[in-house]
């Protein structure tokens, strides 16, 4: 087991190596660099820089070395933790990304919470109810919970809640708390305002959770071992949270893997719809403007998060089925 | 199965087979509605105009935010299709246009009836469409009309075209991309298999939609809508086609070991042949199920990227792109309507995936 | 007859599946009796409701299958005697006569255990559910006390180095330690009735032997009642002293052993001993070579079920259904050769 953990974190680095250098292609693809799109921000408000100006700007960024040096230098700058300077704020990217990256994992866990409490007891009631009422009607939300984007479910209940109940629901916090420091009234209103963001970022994952569990369960329920605990007398409801629901959970673990990070970029499109604090709107506008290294270090970050969501997946399952367990 | 029988022995299996699952999809009373559906749907895909009441491109801002005028299709209790007239005043105080429908005042509506010219496929030219105001020289707004007056209906009509394709192509490259490559691994077995089961790993371990929004970015402003347009299909495909192949491979190894496959290469059959007379036949069914999944998810993608500004691109229309009007809640609250694409991204997702689910129990009864 | 109070009375037991394709008729009118300690064979081929019988006695017939009419009366251990078939499947009282009275040994040992779980995790588990069958002067039983029980158990079937296997997963364990965890399992409580539906089929024929064995040993010491289910006239002989042969989901004919094997009165069964090389051989039948396939669920053959296949056939045996009615000392058949009465339509 301890092994099996080794190995796979001795991949990790060479799998970042790896996607670094893909994210480096694609941020350097875009025809021009950032200084490009500054001159043309620069001349359409009236100011102008002279060539020399722009050469040395140039030059202080690396953007004159080939393509190769200039990754090998944004390699050697991360080795030591340094993230570069965003062209656009003038801030040092891994500041600008530490802000937010802390409520970027609230909201994508909080979102995962909520996710597996809905979705583990509806899949468990649908399939140990088949064809209940109940279960067809969860079945229709499930479809359409699958069918609707992320972004218009945050439109439509940003609308309603504006349209009907004149309230604004954009934003993690009441305007007085926005700039305000740490304190419990803060964390409450965090918590007061993240679970609609929170929902509306998992409630596809939630109805395709369920499904999944749903079927596995009724493929469990079918396995003879459920016919043995049955026969020593078990109470039904026991047995089937003893037996069935513990196997069928297992798929469910594996699916972390990809779960915990589509929830991550996921996180992108309804925080810039709901406006929240989020790395995902601050990575749009790196992309827009061009701000390679901003985008690159946050491109870097969703990637790293996602091998480490893949590796938690694969040790928990590890460590709750014990037939991966004995293997590895 | 028929074992390296005759051509005709073959047919019989395989036509069979394909009867089998049209039979069992049959009973699927949802799945065939949707199928319905979707197929009307492509019909508004070959001739978006012909189902359009305006040209999608015609602005005038006088005419912005125009609510959705109700068609009627009695007049006096006899079939004569209108719409009320909408009046405007400019509010006093805020100066904001408001409309009000006036039933007194109709317009009449006419069903193939003739309006603005088009061109159907590229190839001929005619002016008839679906539904048309009786007077060509009126406006209607069935759905209402967007910030530059723009006919929400029509636009719905041109971007329903645009997202169901690339929705349908992304899906078919994906699936030529994954049926060669995961065929090839699972066939070949061996370094290949090795390879390519990494590739594999390593496309389905990226975070899918940081990735494609940079990608998208990456995209040169001054490309046509077209180039955009297939730019956007070969990017969402790229990572979608790893799913397909998985399961392609996973087949191909199952299969290899049957019989019928070993007893067709010892009669001698050329590999390609029995990939191509044995080894499709038999998975063609799962994979159109697959697939008919995959497209709402690309859909779905699409539409994303597309209202985050980074997919399809103005003057083209997509849903997406559509749904970037509706963006602003204070626009919204003015005008709802401005979501109704979305509710038609909902309804073709929905249906996508229920025909899917279709195909899937009908072509494979025992799993799930 | 026998004078004692049967142990178990199973009367015209039905048993139906309502699938989509059609309903499934797999128990059709079953009876017979288990006396006390006594070791009833039921033999028939496969798919002919052998199991389904069995789970009907326990209330665990999967959905969609009911049981539709008929009597399941057993004996409690306190005296009272319970109509099973009308017992709620979720009640207490069912509860407490599974695994506390009937004990069942399921057919499938490979995946009878939960594999996530040791195997003595779940036996622990059972025998704490019946606890009070072990406690002494009203002590409470822990769970450590009801490990050392699991590990005498496994100690009593036979099982080497049971302190180490009763950590086991089942899939660690060879498929005859397997069926032994499940007889200690099946024993953990004292049963008074232990159903045991094929437990020999998935294992090789030395380790069928020694599992054969130990269930005539157990036997014997607990005095327990056996119903034992096979396909295989060979284990019967060995195992049973009485004999139930089943056909379509009804009973063809029943007798003492050697009455069923020397003197036959139904074709069904004069069939199966015909098919059977040397009656006593190791060599286990398959399926026993009758002419004709065994019908398809959906569409029984009116009249005696048997009749397409049977080399006896008369005109009456396509119209009614013939009833099991006494054809010798303790020995029953229900063929009109014999009688000819038929079953009230
Ligand atoms: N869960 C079920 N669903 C539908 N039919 C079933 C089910 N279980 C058993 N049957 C039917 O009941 C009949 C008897 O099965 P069973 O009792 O398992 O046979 P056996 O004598 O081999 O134990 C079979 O023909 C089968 O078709
Ligand atoms: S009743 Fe008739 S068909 Fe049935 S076993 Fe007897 S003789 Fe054969
Ligand atoms: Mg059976």
């Amino acid at each position: 087991m301890t092994r099996y953990i080794a190995q796979r974190l001795l991949i990790l680095p060479f799998l970042m190596v790896i996607y670094s250098f893909v994210i480096f292609l694609i941020i350097q693809a875009p025809p021009g660099d950032f200084l490009t799109a500054y001159v043309a921000t620069l001349a359409s408000s009236g100011s102008s820089i002279s060539a020399d100006q722009i050469a040395a700007l140039r030059h202080q960024y690396g953007l004159d070395q080939p393509f190769l040096v200039q990754y090998f230098l944004w390699m050697q700058n991360l080795l030591h933790g340094d993230f570069g300077l965003s062209l656009e704020y003038q801030r040092p990217n891994a500041d600008l990304i530490s802000e937010q990256l802390g409520l970027t994992l609230a909201l994508a866990l909080f979102s995962f919470v909520l996710t597996w409490a809905i979705a583990v007891p509806a899949g468990i009631y649908s399939a140990t109810h088949p064809r209940s009422l109940i279960d067809h009607v969860l079945t229709v939300i499930n479809y359409v919970g699958v069918a609707t984007p992320n972004f218009m479910l945050a439109l439509i209940l940003m609308w309603m809640a504006f349209a009907y109940f004149d309230i604004n629901v954009t934003g993690l916090y009441s305007p007085e708390f926005v700039d305000a420091p740490w304190s419990f009234a803060r964390v409450g209103d965090l918590l007061f305002h993240i679970w609609l963001p929170g929902l509306v970022l998992g409630i596809a994952g939630t109805a395709r959770l369920s499904r999944i569990m749903r079927a596995n369960l009724l493929d469990e329920l079918n396995k003879p071992y459920v016919v043995t605990a049955r026969a020593k007398g078990m109470r039904e409801w026991r047995l089937v949270l003893r037996y069935p629901v513990r196997l069928a959970f297992n798929p469910l673990v594996s699916t972390i893997g990809w779960y915990l990070p589509a929830l991550f970029s996921g996180s992108l499109i309804v925080a810039t719809v709901m406006n929240l604090p989020n790395i995902g709107p601050l990575l749009l506008r790196a992309l827009i403007n061009q701000d390679m290294y901003l985008a690159g270090g946050i491109l870097l970050i969703y990637s790293f998060l996602t091998i480490v969501g893949t590796l938690l997946s694969d040790v928990l399952l590890a460590l709750i089925d014990p037939r991966i367990r004995v293997e590895s | 199965m028929a074992v390296a029988g005759s051509d005709a022995e073959d047919r019989v299996a395989v036509a069979s087979n394909w009867r089998l699952v049209w039979w069992r999809f049959r009973r699927h009373r949802l799945a065939m509605i949707s199928a319905g559906l979707l197929i009307f749907m492509y019909l508004i895909v070959l001739a978006p105009d012909f189902f359009s009441v305006q040209d999608p491109e015609r602005t005038d801002a006088r005419q912005a935010f125009i609510p959705v005028q109700m068609i009627h299709f009695f007049d006096d209790g006899s079939l004569s299709p209108w719409v009320p007239t909408i009046t405007g005043k400019r509010h006093p105080v805020t100066l904001r246009m408001e409309w009000v429908a006036d039933p007194a005042r109709k317009v009449g509506v006419r069903f193939f009836a003739r309006g603005y010219s088009y061109r159907v496929l590229g190839v001929f030219e005619t002016n008839v469409h679906l539904i048309a105001p009786a007077d060509p020289t009126q406006r209607i707004f069935l759905l209402g009309s967007d910030r530059l007056g723009r006919d929400q209906w029509s636009r719905i009509m041109h971007g329903t075209q645009t997202s169901m394709t690339v929705g349908l192509v992304a899906v078919a490259l994906s699936v030529i991309l994954g049926v060669v490559l995961g065929g090839l691994s699972g066939y070949v077995g061996g370094k290949t298999d090795q390879v390519i089961q990494r590739i594999i790993e390593l496309l389905q371990s990226v975070p899918t939609i940081p990735i494609w929004l940079a990608l998208s970015a990456a995209l040169p402003r001054d490309w046509t809508p077209i180039q955009v347009f297939f730019a956007i299909t070969v990017i969402l495909s790229l990572v979608g086609w790893t799913t397909l192949g998985r399961e392609v491979r996973g087949r191909f190894l199952a299969l290899r070991e049957e019989d019928f496959v070993l007893a067709a290469r010892l009669a001698g059959c050329s590999r390609m042949r029995i990939i191509l007379r044995h080894m499709v036949p038999t998975f063609a069914s799962h994979i159109i199920a697959t697939s008919s999944l995959a497209i709402p998810v690309m859909i779905i993608n699409e539409t994303s990227l597309s209202f985050l500004g980074l997919g399809i691109r103005p003057p083209a229309i997509s849903w997406g792109v559509l749904l970037q009007e509706a963006q602003n809640i204070q626009t919204l609250a003015l005008a709802p309507w401005l979501l109704t694409p979305g509710l038609v991204v909902i309804v073709a997702v929905l249906a996508f995936n229920l025909v899917g689910d279709g195909l899937r129990d009908a072509a494979d009864p025992y799993s799930n | 007859m026998n004078q004692e109070t049967p142990l178990l009375q199973v009367r015209d037991l039905r048993v139906s599946f309502q699938l989509d394709e059609g309903v499934v008729r797999a128990v059709d009118g079953t009876s017979f009796d288990v006396m006390p300690g006594q070791v009833l064979g039921i033999v028939g081929e496969s798919g002919c409701g052998k199991s389904v019988t069995m789970k009907a006695i326990l209330q665990l017939v999967d959905r969609p299958g009911q049981i539709d009419t008929g009597e399941i009366k057993f004996v409690r251990a306190d005296g009272e005697m319970v109509d099973l078939a009308k017992l709620s499947a979720r009640g207490a009282t069912i509860r407490e006569i599974r695994g506390g009275e009937i004990a069942l040994i399921p057919q499938e040992p490979m995946a009878s255990f939960s594999p996530v779980h040791t195997v003595g995790d779940q036996i622990i588990e059972a025998i704490l559910l019946h606890s009070h069958r072990w406690e002494k002067d009203g002590h409470k039983i822990t769970r450590r006390a009801a490990r050392e029980i699991t590990v005498g158990l496994f100690r009593d079937v036979g099982i080497s180095m049971p302190e180490q296997r009763v950590d086991a997963y089942s899939w660690q364990l060879s498929g005859g330690l397997r069926q032994r965890a499940m007889i200690a399992m099946a024993l953990s409580c004292k049963p008074r009735l232990l159903i045991a539906d094929e437990p020999t089929t998935a294992i090789d024929v030395t380790t069928q032997a020694q599992v054969l064995a130990l269930l005539r040993d157990l036997q014997v010491k607990y005095n327990t009642a056996i119903i034992f289910i096979t396909h295989d006239l060979g284990v019967i002989a060995q195992m049973a002293s009485y004999v139930v042969v089943m056909y379509l989901g009804r009973v063809m004919e029943q007798g003492p052993v050697d009455a069923i094997f020397h003197a036959p009165k139904h074709p069904y069964t004069r069939a199966l001993l015909r098919s059977i090389p040397s009656m006593y051989g190791q060599t286990r039948v398959a399926l026993p070579v009758i002419s004709g396939t065994l019908p398809h669920p959906f569409n029984r053959p009116p009249g005696c079920a048997f009749h397409p296949r049977c080399a006896d056939v008369m005109p009456a045996c396509s119209v009614g259904v013939p009833r099991l009615l006494p054809v010798g000392d303790d020995q029953l058949a229900s063929c009109f050769l014999h009688h000819d009465e038929a079953e009230p339509v």
